[in-house]
């Protein structure tokens, strides 16, 4: 079964000329073909488009590519519908776009193209990336590999779902709040999001523009490594990429952890915490202890402010960034007898409830009277969330928390309540607002039903190969990873 | 925690967005919820502290001013509801 095995299994078999590009993306569809009427991972998918590229990477390997020079050679990784693939559709999980065909790809496409990727499919999210169960979509939705009666998490549940299925080698997520860590932990698989800055965002739709990261989600650490460094870079089409030299991340992950100090944020480990989620997380940080980590308690006073922090910065970006679907160079236009009409009416009829509530707020918050009390003083609130975090890395390399407060839950549970859906997110928004990048490990199940639990680490800004080095000692000395979900 | 209820309607204007009487009633009533759990920012002691609107601010970032090809327009206008021309059609606009 090519499609169970990570990048690095495929590599030494594409390497050794065991198999072909064509063979690993053909065992790809033929899953997707077996389990997304289930799943629902995809949004669409092109599997000529597909089986046509790995026929060209197959010739390149022949006429002599490798892996030195093109790392993804061969690897069908399929993408989130909300980052640019020339002349595919593009919707983020919308129906407000209509026919969009992207005009350009995304410098993380090009980048994934250009290490010999295989980029194919749409995959199902919460619409303009806005929820935390992928329960927005207007394409129906997303079911966990692991029970099908609960979401994937969100929004990026897609992403997530599509690779716990084993229908695609990895895939590329978007972060604003917690989108790639909470679904890689409700579905078992790492996902990781980078440092803000760190990787560009040209060919991204925008949700939240001080927030928005893309990230991998694979089926291992190592693999999340590769892809973070085909990613990562300054990009001349993207003014808040940073100029930071991008390190050998694969070269990090010797195992040698001892000594480095990791963090337990006492405010992260109360309220609304599952016992089976806490029992797995104290387990995996004795096992971190075990390795050679030296375990500190550290403080992040305002943690408690992050949830109310972000949701008013993020909406308030959100309405601003939205203003650009109104119907005059894209979307499917509703007319009316003037622009502006026409502009409220094509929104109106295409955004869907997540969105308009998102809308509303964003525009509230910013709007005369209100500026002052609900934005600005959140962007202050940011700056002492942001200065907790830096104050805690100047005594840890990084810190651990669970990446959820529960394992997945069911479909339709939380979907009349916006704000016990955004209050599932009190452990991944907080890493957004403060800039800094973080990861998600399997760390253990539950027992009834049998549910993935994820493991968090954030680390200092840029400090990537800190995190991935502590994850991936971690799963090396478990077991969790090489679980799989029964899909029959 | 009492908070400031939202005139819907009027704020759906400035965002130029068509809501039914039902979506705006279950906006005012959500949004309220929501505004209640948010107001726990006024506890925070923001005395002295600056915001932030980014987390590594990037200033002055500029290239060689060299031209360029631009997005061919026939790209440009592909997902175009409406066009003409060459250019985006609208509404008309002034009398």
């Amino acid at each position: 079964m090519l499609n169970q095995l990570t990048i690095s299994e495929l590599t030494a078999k594409l390497a050794a000329r065991d198999v072909s590009a064509r063979e690993i993306t053909q065992a790809c569809l033929d899953q997707i073909n077996r389990v997304d009427g289930q799943i629902h991972a995809f949004i669409s998918h092109d599997a000529a488009d597909a089986l046509a590229q790995a026929d060209a990477i197959d010739k390149e390997i022949s006429a002599g590519a490798n892996h030195h020079q093109k790392p993804l050679l061969g690897m069908p990784i399929a993408i989130k519908d909300v980052i640019a693939v020339k002349n595919h559709p593009l919707n983020c999980g919308s129906k407000l776009l209509g026919n969009f065909i992207s005009p350009y790809d995304a410098t993380v496409i090009q980048k994934l193209k250009a290490a010999g990727a295989i980029v194919f499919g749409r995959l199902n999210m919460d619409e303009f990336a806005m929820g935390s169960s992928t329960e927005n979509s207007a394409f129906g939705l997303t079911r966990n590999p692991w029970d099908t009666s609960r979401i994937p998490g969100g929004s990026s549940g897609g992403s997530a779902a599509a690779v716990a299925a084993h229908e695609c080698i990895a895939t590329l997520g978007s972060d604003t709040g917690g989108s790639i860590r909470q679904p890689a932990a409700l579905c078992g698989c790492v996902g990781l999001k980078p440092t803000y800055g760190r990787v560009s965002r040209y060919g991204l739709v925008a949700f939240a523009s001080s927030l928005d990261q893309i990230g991998p989600f694979t089926k291992d650490v190592t693999d999340a490594a590769t892809l973070l460094e085909v990613l990562s870079g300054v990009d001349p089409a993207d003014s808040t990429s940073v100029p930071q030299p991008v390190p050998n991340y694969r070269a990090a992950l010797n195992g040698q952890i001892k000594g480095l100090k990791l963090g337990i944020a006492k405010e992260f480990m109360v309220g609304g915490l599952d016992p089976e989620v806490k029992q797995a997380v104290d387990a995996a940080v004795k096992q971190l202890e075990k390795l050679g980590a030296e375990i500190v308690e550290v403080s992040l006073p305002h943690t408690d402010y992050a949830v109310a922090t972000y949701y008013i910065i993020a909406t308030a970006e959100a309405s601003a960034n939205l203003a650009r679907f109104d119907g005059v160079r894209y979307c499917a236009r509703v007319d009316g007898a003037d622009p502006i009409e026409m502009y409220s009416k094509t929104r109106g009829a295409g955004f869907g409830p997540e969105v308009k509530r998102r809308i509303i707020l964003g525009t509230y918050v910013l709007s005369s009277g209100y500026y002052d009390a609900y934005y600005l003083r959140a962007q202050k609130v940011r700056t002492l969330i942001r200065n907790d975090f830096l104050k805690a890395f100047e005594k840890v390399d990084a810190i651990v928390t669970p990446t959820t407060p529960t394992a997945a839950f069911k479909a339709g549970e939380k979907s009349g309540d916006p704000l016990q859906m955004y209050l599932s997110d009190i452990f991944t928004i907080s890493c957004n607002l403060a800039g800094i990048p973080g990861i998600s490990v399997p760390c253990g199940f539950t027992t009834s039903p049998k549910l993935p639990i994820g493991l968090q680490f954030l680390g200092k800004p840029f400090g990537e190969e800190t995190i991935l080095k502590l994850a991936h000692a971690y799963e090396q000395s478990t077991s969790w990873h090489k679980e799989r979900a029964k899909l029959d | 925690m009492a908070a400031a209820e939202i005139d819907v309607k009027y704020v759906a204007h400035l965002a130029r967005l068509a809501l039914s009487p039902e979506e705006e009633k279950t906006l005012s009533s959500q949004l309220g919820n929501i505004l209640g759990y948010i107001e726990k920012l006024k506890e925070a002691d923001v005395t002295n502290v600056e915001p932030t609107a980014h987390a590594f601010p990037m200033v002055n970032v500029t290239r060689e001013d060299v031209a360029r090809p631009s997005m061919p327009n026939e790209d440009a206008l592909r997902n175009a509801p409406a066009k003409a021309n060459g250019l985006f059609m609208v509404p008309k606009i002034v009398e």
